[in-house]
């Protein structure tokens, strides 16, 4: 996914002299072609991610549509003032590229674990918050952030995740994609959780259950009124995130579907990582599997809430 | 492991005499204080030789096309010294002189820290202090790119200078070469708690500048033809970024002001203080 969404910024370079890549201290290589192509428009600036994120403000102020990519903790924890202040304040064309969203980064530890990005950057006015769940959805994502106003954050997931996504469903940042229908309830997802979403489906399918899946690969501008027309028509809805439960997915959701009022009561539930710092290593999906982010752990929860 | 030895060093002894023209600019950011009750005083009193070289001397700008691609940039990361650029910003027509009157007010455009996209001039909101320099990297930089004439010109503070964020800034001004960009770094030794010295030690503080690669002079920041004279000069070097120390008297002007840290910022600024601060800055007339 990584590698699908640097490979877009530097087709996007080639072909708009607005772009400008900015790197911290990125692995030996990364965007070689670009850098021997545009050197002007390449800057691996070193491990002061702070400074970059102003600077690429300054760059984009004066017109430029700057992608910066490394870590995604040291740009959503690290640099929460810059992009606060100086990309969401100042209204600029920075696109943030986090690498390792979730808990991509298990064998490196709680300080490499981005368990709360997205709850970060949600608070932020001005904001937008993409998370693909495949490189092919990341493919389709990137045209679009040339020219969409104001500042983004992309989050990465792992890379060679299962492609899920479907071309024919199309992709517009800010339009929530329903992957699947269903009746009995309702499964909504952001990133790579989609991919377990629609396994838990299937598997409830077998058991009569009828479960959607709504993919929400924008979490803010959020697409509530796809929520709330899907949500209405089952009795049942669980979110899905490798995230914490609080303030992500299934906070957008919640808030979402306690302000809808719906006549008929809903029965909701959040998976996500609970609000305790990952305290093993292993792998992602050892710990994806220890919080129950799986389709075994969706399906599961789908059954409870619906009492069977 | 002692304290500091610096820690007692005294403030410089100001020995420079303000013109009218200083002393009229400090008149307006007092009547622009007695508006709106409030404002970082003595952080705005050291500024205004700073700005009134700038903006008289130096500054490529149009003040009824504020956003004339070819002018030259000027941040003031120092924000909270903003009252000394308002009153510049106004008296050379970026904006009228009655919105000075209505400082902090509801239906005012300027604040206690300056605003990009609200005020017309203004280049960089800032008041959270390390950014400014960094903005004018990605200003100076762009240039680069472009080939463009323009320049970057930024005021950081010393109190400002305790932040990472600065230090990052520069090493990547020097990196990138930037003979384009030019800093004047306010220098009063003072910041809100007691002086730089007590609080954060930043001496040597022009070899620290040197040492990240610009090329450094200082100078008396009160000082208008030593001031016009220095950054006039720059870039002293044609591959590296300026910084141009300004050593300066916080509160510079009037005697219970300077270097009193009360003055630093007044949340109440009563009517008699007001008739002092003018009085006091009546010069010899």
């Amino acid at each position: 996914m990584r590698k699908t969404s640097l490979d877009a910024v530097y087709e996007l370079a080639k072909r708009d002299k607005r772009v400008v890549f900015i790197g911290s201290d990125l692995g030996i290589g990364t965007l070689k072609q670009f850098k021997a192509e545009m050197p002007e428009r390449f800057f691996m600036e070193g491990v002061s991610e702070a400074h970059l994120v102003t600077m690429a403000a300054g760059l984009a102020l004066e017109g430029k549509v700057v992608y910066i990519n490394t870590i995604a903790t040291f740009l959503t924890r690290r640099c929460f003032e810059q992009v606060c202040l100086d990309l969401s304040l100042h209204h600029t064309n920075v696109r943030l590229i986090g690498s390792g969203g979730g808990v991509v980064y298990a064998p490196l530890g709680p300080t490499h674990e981005a368990i709360e990005d997205i709850a970060i950057f949600r608070t932020l006015p001005r904001m937008t918050i993409v998370a693909p769940c495949d490189a092919e959805e990341m493919k389709r994502l990137m045209p679009q952030t040339l020219d969409w106003d104001g500042p983004m954050y992309i989050r990465l997931g792992k890379g060679g995740d299962a492609v899920v996504s479907r071309p024919e469903l199309g992709f517009q940042i800010g339009k929530a994609l329903l992957v699947r229908d269903g009746t009995d309830a309702l499964i909504v997802t952001t990133g790579i959780t989609l991919q377990p979403a629609l396994a838990a489906a299937a598997q409830l399918g077998q058991k009569g259950i009828q479960a959607g899946v709504l993919h929400m690969h924008t979490v803010k501008p959020f697409d509530t009124e796809a929520l709330i027309t899907q949500a209405a028509r089952v009795p049942a809805i669980l979110s899905i995130e490798e995230h914490t439960v609080i303030g992500g997915l299934g906070s957008a959701v919640a808030e979402t579907l306690a302000e809808a009022n719906f006549i008929t009561p809903k029965r909701f539930k959040r998976i996500g990582i609970p609000d305790v710092f990952p305290d093993k290593y292993g792998s992602q999906a050892t710990l994806l599997a220890r919080y129950g982010i799986t389709a075994e752990g969706a399906a599961a929860e789908i059954c409870r809430l619906l009492g069977r | 492991m002692t304290a500091t030895p610096s820690a007692l060093k005294p403030p410089p002894v100001n020995t420079v005499k303000l013109d009218e023209r200083s002393l009229a600019l400090r008149r307006q950011i007092v009547r622009t204080i007695e508006r709106g009750g409030r404002g970082h005083v003595g952080s705005a009193f050291c500024l205004v030789e700073m700005l009134r070289v700038l903006y008289d001397d130096v500054l490529r700008y149009d003040a009824t096309n504020p956003r004339w691609p070819e002018r030259d940039r000027f941040v003031l990361s120092k924000g909270h010294g903003c009252l000394a650029l308002y009153v510049l910003l106004a008296e050379k027509g970026f904006f009228p002189e009655a919105e000075l009157w209505k400082f902090c007010k509801p239906d005012g455009m300027l604040g206690g820290h300056p605003e990009f996209g609200k005020i017309p001039g203004v280049e960089a909101s800032t008041g959270s202090l390390g950014h400014g320099l960094s903005f004018s990297v990605g200003f100076a930089l762009n240039a680069k790119i472009e080939g463009a004439k323009h320049r970057v010109f930024t005021i950081c503070s010393d109190g400002e200078s305790n932040e990472g964020s600065v230090w990052e800034a520069a090493l990547s001004a020097a990196k990138h070469r930037l003979s384009n960009l030019t800093v004047l770094v306010d220098y009063n030794k003072q910041q809100s708690y007691s002086t730089t010295y007590e609080v954060l030690d930043l001496d040597p503080f022009a070899d620290k500048w040197r040492a990240f690669g610009w090329a450094v002079e200082e100078v008396d920041g009160h000082d208008v033809a030593a001031l016009r004279a220095a950054v006039g000069r720059a870039p002293f070097c044609a591959d590296k970024p300026t910084a141009i120390i300004c050593h300066t008297i916080k509160g510079k002007g009037v005697p219970f002001v300077e270097n009193n840290l009360n003055w630093h910022h007044k949340n109440k600024v009563t009517e008699d203080e007001v008739k002092s601060l003018l009085a006091a800055l009546e010069g010899d007339r």
